[in-house]
């Protein structure tokens, strides 16, 4: 068993399972849009803005962001333990790896913060 | 018929190169095997291994015009359109991924590391009775497709995965191995062996490439093999 | 030259069935062990049986005896197997098979639950009911693929020390005839290291590379018996070539006799099942000597199949798809790959083809190495240190004619049985014999002569010269005058591999060298086949010639000792005392 490291969740069967849950979750979110989209064609920003704003959709979408974060570490975790390993970069890959992690996390976090205040701002 | 063969003996050369040789082989559709003891009597020096040469043993896996398999059991007319003919050349490698001692024989340390991470053997810790240990010929089909394995290692070194984590990714031969003690009715070391598998990397790093499928001399199929431990894994974990 | 020391209880030499299991038995009571092979284990050619293992298990008939099997064993052997020997294995093998499944070989099964068995050549219940039996106990047919994974997991579990990828090169013996190891070098190295251990086991499996066509693995070239012949210790009933009757024409693969106990058959051109006249009531599954001649007389009486009437056809199309993918996966397989043909739907031409040496390094039922004293004609006595196992041996069990299935089972049995006398007799402080620099140089001796040769022929070409030769003169028929001139032309090839050239002398993984030092194990190998089987003057079991069609019992009703000091055959005596049941007398032998 390969116990140095963990994505997310506690073990590799949550992180495959939350895979697999967000991408149903994103694809669900989709899907309605779309439906919604095709069923309201030429709408203007008001009933956009309303639609956004309530609950349901004020939920759906926190529910988008967090899935959208947690696949996008998940994914970009994974790619990051394939392709930038000392087989690639040599003694400095763990460095390497570590920082673009770092960055991946940040950017996640900042995009999920802006996202929850965009949705639950009120503006 | 043009044979380009993968050259490296590290006692001679900087590094590896591929040479040409020019062989015989009377038109006929030769196994690929049959053409390097045609090659090794013009030279000695080059190095493979083989053992069975009727594709039981698992020795001499390589990469044969790039595709992993068994130069034992590909005849030239299955190698690539042309190459019987002597059209087109036939191209020998080391299997990927694995370090060259020379030539063709690469270090399959890693690969066995693997192999016995999984503890290959059965599990059971009830006494034995006088006689066999009874087992139905429905449990006993569950195995087939699984014991058969030859551990030539063409399946794992053909898999991305493995590439990039040969440590941690058990990869697709050892996986098999691993899902035929799960499939035994007799093992009971279930529990262990799911527990031991529960990580991000030893099973989860499978991405459904099916390279193993593809090139599997045997006709096996790891990735159903993984599948079938994942939802194990999946079931214990709700 | 001064090299590195390693220290054992034990050494394995051979990783096939029957070096793994005595390594089992031996790590597993904690002795230092050591297993010393020259491919990864599991390369070995144990993984090529096929058909099953067989053993008086009483699953397909719950009123199976293992006397039955042994007569059984007796008369196939045409009565030079050694009957205390046949007792111990028939009568042991139950435990041993039982052993095995608990260890998680995958063997196929009935409905009950049991092991699956089928029926094989030569099987019968007993002396007065030539019934044929289903005694072959079996993974489908890849049962020793089964048996030697099986075998390499439990010495994974029990922490075996292997020597993956070490050739043995010579036996380290002290000037008073004891074993006090081996010189093994590293292929992937090249680096030399004496092995030395108490106890010395060779499993090296067999020589069939001796013969140009032969069903045996590249890597099968007697370096078990061309170590003992080197350190003048004697081989037994080494004229003794099993010819399996279906072996693909042209490619050499085998194809199980487990095609023939699943309801296959011989045909020749004319599409006739000829063995109904020679064996009319085994027919097909007669004693594999007596299905390989007669196929050889329909071949040679121009009933034989395709454009030159070289072979003849195993017909299985009969027994439907479904039980030819079920019972004979394998074979079909094989059989597309090699014989191009489709079992399911057309005959698979086949020949008879080398694939088993009955005789080898005498030894007791502990694989104790016996010689005898003074040369070929003296008394038995043990050569302290050394045990043989497997193919390499001549316990004897298979005498003149080895019946399918039994590899598998003197295997295991013997595996086990020498590494249960080890165990006992490490505990009861075996002594270590020390060698002397002279003893050192003598088993280093011909590495030196290679690695110093400087020009000579090609290992190639006078291996090819050596398997024609042999192929020619001592195949399933042999006859005096080309025997002669066989013998004549070892002795010459000997001259001529002394002088042979090893051009490349690098030290990592070089093959080159590996088959020039197999190449000295095959010449020992074929001059002690040649010898014998010249000096042999009758037919029994395997050994069939044209001026000596019968068999002899009151001059050759014995085992025959090849002695490499004097080059010269000399006799032992066969056992017929078994300890618990009668003996079984030597009668006439049909099927």
């Amino acid at each position: 068993m390969v116990t140095s490291v963990t994505s997310f969740g506690k073990n590799g069967v949550s992180d495959w399972l939350i895979q697999r849950v967000t991408a149903v979750i994103i694809g669900v979110y989709f899907v309605g849009l779309m439906g919604w989209l095709m069923a309201n064609s030429g709408f203007d920003y008001a009933t956009w803005k309303g639609f956004m704003g309530s609950l349901p959709m004020q939920i759906a979408n926190t529910l988008m962001m967090f899935s959208v974060a947690a696949h996008t570490w998940i994914g970009l975790w994974g790619v990051t333990t394939d392709y930038l390993t000392s087989l690639q970069l040599g003694g400095s890959a763990t460095g390497i790896r570590l920082l673009v992690q770092a960055v991946i996390i940040l950017l996640t976090l900042v995009y999920l913060l802006w996202g929850l205040v965009m949705i639950w701002g009120g503006a | 018929m043009k044979v380009s063969i993968y050259r490296y003996n590290p006692e001679l050369d900087n590094e590896p190169y591929m040479k040409e040789y020019d062989i015989d082989t009377q038109g006929k559709d030769l196994m690929v095997l049959d053409v390097l003891a045609l090659v090794k009597e013009q030279d000695p020096s080059m190095g493979y291994r083989r053992s069975c040469r009727e594709g039981v043993c698992g020795s001499d896996g390589m990469n044969i015009n790039g595709k992993n398999g068994l130069a034992c059991i590909t005849p030239l007319s299955e190698v690539a359109p042309g190459v019987l003919e002597g059209r087109k050349p036939l191209i020998l490698r080391p299997l990927p991924g694995l370090p060259v001692i020379r030539d063709l024989v690469v270090d399959m340390t890693m690969f066995y590391n693997q192999y016995e991470k999984v503890q290959p053997f059965l599990q059971n810790n009830t006494p034995a009775p006088a006689i066999e240990r009874l087992q139905s010929p429905e449990d006993r089909a569950k195995l087939d497709g699984l014991y058969e394995c030859i551990l030539c290692a063409c399946c794992s070194t053909s898999c991305p995965s493995f590439w990039w984590n040969p440590e941690k990714f058990l990869g697709p031969a050892a996986l098999l191995q691993s899902y035929r003690f799960l499939a035994d009715s007799r093992d009971q070391a279930t529990e262990d062996r799911l527990g031991n598998l529960d990580d991000p990397f030893s099973l989860f790093r499978c991405h459904g490439i099916m390279n193993c499928v593809s090139v599997c001399p045997k006709g096996l199929n790891p990735t159903r093999a993984i599948g079938h431990i994942r939802s194990m894994l999946l079931e214990r974990a709700v | 030259m001064s090299i590195r020391t390693v220290t054992f209880d034990a050494i394995v030499v051979g990783g096939g069935g029957a070096g793994m299991r005595a390594s089992l038995q031996m790590a597993q009571s904690g002795f230092k062990t050591a297993l010393i092979s020259k491919v990864f284990p599991t390369r070995s050619h144990t993984v090529s049986a096929q058909g099953g293992i067989t053993c008086a298990i009483a699953s397909a008939d719950p009123n199976d005896d293992w006397r039955w099997h042994m007569y059984d064993t007796v008369k196939g052997s045409d009565y030079i197997g050694d009957q205390d020997a046949i007792e111990y294995m028939c009568s042991v093998g139950p435990e041993a098979v039982f052993e095995l499944e608990h260890m998680g070989l995958p063997f196929s099964r009935f409905e009950n639950g049991r092991i699956y068995q089928r029926p094989f050549g030569g099987q019968s219940k007993g002396p007065d009911d030539p019934t044929q039996a289903a005694r072959t106990c079996a993974a489908a047919d890849r049962t020793g693929h089964a048996l030697l994974h099986t075998l390499y997991q439990q010495n994974l579990k029990a922490g075996t020390q292997f020597y993956s990828e070490w050739y043995g090169i010579d036996l380290v013996t002290t000037g008073d005839g004891k074993v006090a190891g081996v010189i093994a070098a590293s292929i992937e190295t090249g680096e030399v290291v004496f092995f030395k251990a108490k106890a010395t086991v060779f499993a090296t499996g067999g020589a069939g590379r001796i013969y140009s066509s032969t069903t045996n693995a590249l890597i099968n070239t007697g370096d078990g018996i061309g170590m003992a012949l080197r350190a003048g210790l004697p081989v037994q009933d080494i004229e003794m070539w099993q010819f399996h009757p279906t072996g693909i024409a042209g490619a050499g693969t085998l194809v199980t006799e487990g095609c023939r106990g699943e309801g296959g058959y011989l045909i020749n051109k004319d599409g006739e099942r000829f063995m109904e006249r020679y064996a009319p009531n085994a027919k097909d599954l007669a004693g594999r000597d007596v299905v390989a001649r007669a196929m050889m007389m329909e071949i040679l009486d121009g009933r034989g199949c395709g454009p030159n009437g070289d072979h003849v056809h195993l017909k299985l199309d009969h027994l439907g798809e479904e039980v030819l993918h079920s019972r004979l996966p394998g074979i079909c397989e094989l059989s597309k790959t090699f014989g191009h043909a489709d079992p399911v739907k057309e005959p698979i031409p086949v020949v008879p083809t080398c694939h088993y040496m009955m005789g080898g390094i005498p030894t007791n039922i502990h694989g104790q190495a016996i010689r005898l004293s003074g040369g070929h004609e003296g008394e038995k006595e043990y050569v302290d240190g050394l045990f043989a196992v497997g193919e390499v041996a001549c316990v004897s069990v298979h005498g003149a004619n080895r019946l399918g299935g039994n590899s598998l089972l003197d295997l295991v049995v013997f595996g086990r049985a020498a590494g249960l006398y080890i165990e006992e007799a490490l505990r009861q402080g075996m002594e270590q014999a020390e060698p002397n620099s002279d003893d050192m140089d003598r088993a280093l001796s011909r590495l030196r002569r290679w690695e110093e040769s400087s020009d000579g022929e090609s290992v190639a070409d006078l291996r090819q010269d050596l398997q024609s030769t042999m192929q020619n003169a001592f195949g399933v028929f042999r006859k005096g005058d080309l025997m002669a001139d066989g013998v004549k032309k070892v002795a010459e090839l000997r001259e001529r591999i002394g002088k042979a050239h090893l051009a490349d002398k690098s030290q990592t993984f070089n093959t080159a060298r590996i088959e020039a030092l197999e190449l000295d194990n095959l010449l020992e190998v074929a001059q002690a086949t040649a010898v014998a089987a010249d000096s042999r003057t009758e037919s029994r079991g395997a050994h069939s010639r044209y001026d000596f069609p019968d068999r002899d019992d009151e001059n050759w009703l014995c085992h025959s000792i090849y002695d490499p000091k004097t080059q010269k055959l000399g006799k032992r005596d066969v056992n017929f005392k078994p300890k618990t049941v009668d003996t079984f007398q030597p009668k006439v032998r049909t099927y």
